[in-house]
């Protein structure tokens, strides 16, 4: 574990932001840190970067207790972030890194190096304020990467990036995890995570509702739920089904018909597969994992909505 | 530290290099120099070369008007008419018309005649020469020798001296408009400096840069050195603002002034004869200098300025005023989303510089009224109302017990502003009020 949470509690003078927080972050995997808006993901982040301290509980880096030192070995991306408008583009870039305790040359070997690799030096002694917004976005994360972090933190890191960036932003992710970074994010949006994502914890309402492996989540919110690609008569097809299963939506191209199925409690795909073999030609079952997206939306109301996209296929 | 330094070391290279400082740098002391400039040319070049032409109708005057470097006099029996429409003509300047009965007085007995204005001195001095024949002239109607009433005037010279507590006379002339002058200047500095604080701060707040900061280093350390950075700038600009201006003014002493301060080394010299001798022949010599007597005490007073001690304690009252006003400025622009925001609270914080601003006035003309006295202990006050007491020359106790007092006061404030600014530049979109700030004071 690099990061151990355990028991965090923290209250600002109107509202409990955090209540009995605890969950660990394993090294070398990219983390989830999901919820709604003001669930406290935030608050969480900036007593992981030590900005706030929490009222109650601790933080372990590697089994001891979070110190000062530890944050230079934690890269941090804020949601809410910004850059001096009127410096220039590398002077920022180094300044930044040596405000992590590099070194000037070291600062500027690595501004260097991440500017080279993402194509960024002919904007070198550009003003800050005169780069596109997306632009900013490339020095803000490259800012976050050039101590070379252990922990790298990304606040909402998909929010107001362009979809270039955000597959640049994506491919680099993939690229520091093989080298060893672990990588913590927040995210509101579900959509995202799930294909970068090794685990999850689920905040809302200033506590934890679901944490694990997002496979295993997945898995745990199965629901019996299928798709089955036959040609022939949708009305024959559910008419067969009967008691079997309740239809979910159903979709056809040419001939070819998709029909996701719920099967009813203790109905085995067997027994399904039996009863609509007469009235179809069966060519593809699938098992429909829930997404994120709906295991949060089910968690966080209590209600089912397991219906809307295929996302995961077995 | 090394994080402070860096802070700082933005922050004075970010400033430096934008054009509006280097100007104001540039601009600032050639404005002074060029207004001390335009005062003593004003004063000092009213003559002009002037050719007069003398139409004595009294008779009076003929061959006895005193020429000096810039006028010289001729004599002429043409009617006035006949004069005026010749005199440019001929070279003169203008024309001196002395009526035939100026013995008996009255408006009117003298005119000068021109087409460009002489000036005010010529025409004092003009005055000056009249009057001085027209008393010597009556002497004699009445049979008495003028050399006799001259003889029998005394000089007297009155010389201030102040003495401390201990009775040791203490050879500091008050110079009040100096003291004036040092006021301003700090809570110029002050307030463009606290200023510069202020933007600084909202500007990181604004667009967002301090939170990717302040996960590297604590919001003490970026306060610190954002103070420390803008300190160092201030300091330095005065240094430089000080020297050239220091160096212009010298340049321009020697150029305009040169002949007033060769008369004042003659002057001086002179009265220390008389008064090492204690002899009255000399005093005639004096005379002549009569009129520039009032020039000569100004450079006396200048002379005695110590100018290593009031630059001394105007760069400790600087550094003072400067970190205690800075501190909680910064802390008000942490607590506010914009600068229209920031007015409510900015008001009451300035509110005792501009008293002590207001109070300068009275404290030039009277630098040890009971309030004025008060003000310049007092931390939030003392360091523009010191800095015109001590060109008057007060007791090193004093100005110590105001820098003591002043440096405790900053500790306190920095406490109080450091708990501000770490709360406060992380809040966004929150009506503050003085509640709140006082809330993020005393709960965390």
């Amino acid at each position: 574990m690099i990061l151990q949470i355990q028991h965090i509690h923290k209250r600002f003078h109107n509202h409990v932001a955090l209540r009995d927080v605890s969950f660990g972050i394993p090294e070398g995997v990219v983390f989830g840190l999901l919820g709604p808006n003001g669930a406290g993901k935030t608050t969480l982040i900036r007593i992981i970067t030590r900005i706030f301290m929490p009222d109650e509980g601790q933080i372990l880096f590697r089994g001891k207790p979070h110190a000062d030192e530890y944050v230079a070995r934690i890269g941090y991306l804020p949601e809410e972030r910004g850059l001096y408008r009127k410096m220039e583009v590398y002077e920022h870039a180094v300044y930044l890194g040596m405000l992590k305790g590099l070194n000037r040359g070291k600062a500027k070997e690595k501004v260097e190096y991440w500017m080279k690799r993402w194509e960024m030096m002919p904007w070198k002694k550009k003003k800050i304020q005169e780069l596109s917004k997306g632009m900013q976005q490339k020095v803000q994360i490259m800012a976050s990467l050039l101590h070379e972090p252990e922990l790298l933190i990304l606040d909402e890191p998909f929010s107001g990036f362009d979809p270039v960036n955000a597959a640049l932003l994506k491919e680099e992710i993939i690229n520091l995890k093989n080298s060893g970074t672990t990588i913590l994010f927040s995210s509101h949006n579900m959509n995202n995570v799930e294909e970068i994502c090794d685990e999850i914890v689920l905040i809302n309402k200033s506590e934890k509702v679901l944490e694990g492996k997002v496979r295993e989540i997945q898995h745990a919110h199965f629901e019996n739920t299928f798709d089955f690609e036959f040609e022939g008569n949708v009305m024959g097809f559910t008419n067969a089904l009967w008691s079997g299963g309740e239809v979910l939506f159903s979709s056809q191209i040419g001939n070819r018909n998709t029909v996701r199925v719920r099967l009813s409690p203790g109905v085995e795909l067997n027994d399904v597969i039996g009863s609509v073999l007469p009235v179809c030609r069966l060519k593809e079952i699938r098992q429909v994992l829930p997404s994120l997206h709906d295991i949060f939306l089910k968690t966080v109301t209590g209600k089912d909505k397991a219906i809307s996209s295929i996302t995961q296929t077995e | 530290m090394k994080k402070i330094f860096l802070v700082a070391e933005r922050e004075i290279l970010q400033k430096i290099r934008t054009p509006s400082f280097i100007i104001m740098t540039l601009l600032t002391p050639l404005l002074i120099a060029g207004f001390v400039g335009l005062i003593i040319y004003l004063t000092q070049t009213e003559k002009t070369e002037q050719k007069v032409w003398v139409v004595d109708e009294s008779k009076l005057f003929e061959g006895r008007l005193q020429p000096d470097d810039y006028t010289t006099f001729s004599y002429t029996q043409k009617k006035l008419p006949d004069a005026v429409r010749e005199f440019s003509d001929k070279g003169y300047t203008c024309i001196l018309w002395i009526a035939p009965n100026i013995v008996e007085g009255g408006d009117g007995a003298v005119k000068i005649i021109y087409k460009k204005s002489p000036g005010l001195a010529f025409q004092t001095y003009l005055k000056n020469q009249l009057e001085k024949i027209l008393y010597e002239e009556k002497l004699r109607a009445n049979q008495i020798d003028p050399m006799v009433i001259h003889n029998a005037k005394q000089k007297v010279q009155v010389i201030m001296e102040k003495v401390d507590k201990y009775g040791n006379a203490k050879d500091q002339t008050q110079f009040q408009l100096l003291g004036f002058f040092m006021g301003f200047l700090m809570f110029m500095f002050i307030t463009v400096y606290g200023m510069m604080v202020f933007r600084s701060v909202l500007e990181e707040k604004t667009n967002r840069i301090v939170e990717i900061i302040i996960s590297s280093i604590k919001p003490f350390q970026l306060l610190a050195g954002k103070i420390l950075g803008v300190a160092v700038l201030g300091i330095g600009q005065f240094l430089v603002m000080a020297g050239i201006s220091a160096l212009l003014m010298m340049l321009m002493v020697q150029f305009l002034l040169k002949d007033t301060l060769a008369e004042y080394e003659i002057f001086k010299a002179q009265t220390e004869m008389v008064m090492k001798t204690g002899a009255t022949q000399n005093l005639d010599k004096l005379e002549k200098f009569h009129d520039k007597l009032e020039t000569f005490q100004v450079l006396d007073k200048l002379k005695n300025i110590d100018v290593a001690e009031v630059l001394a304690a105007f760069l400790l009252y600087f550094l003072g005023g400067y970190l205690l006003y800075s501190a909680l400025i910064a802390a008000i622009a942490s607590a506010v989303d914009n600068e229209s925001d920031s007015q409510q609270f900015l008001m009451p914080v300035m509110l005792p510089l501009f008293v002590a601003y207001f109070s300068l006035v009275r404290a030039m003309e009277n630098p040890d009224a009971s309030s004025i006295v008060w003000f310049s202990y007092i931390p939030f006050t003392s360091p523009v109302i010191m800095m015109s007491r001590i060109t008057s020359g007060i007791p090193f106790w004093e100005v110590l017990m105001s820098l003591v007092l002043l440096f405790a006061a900053i500790i306190l404030v920095l406490m109080l502003a450091a708990k501000i600014y770490r709360t406060g530049i992380l809040m966004y979109g929150q009506k503050v009020t003085w509640k709140t700030i006082f809330q993020w004071v005393f709960k965390n």
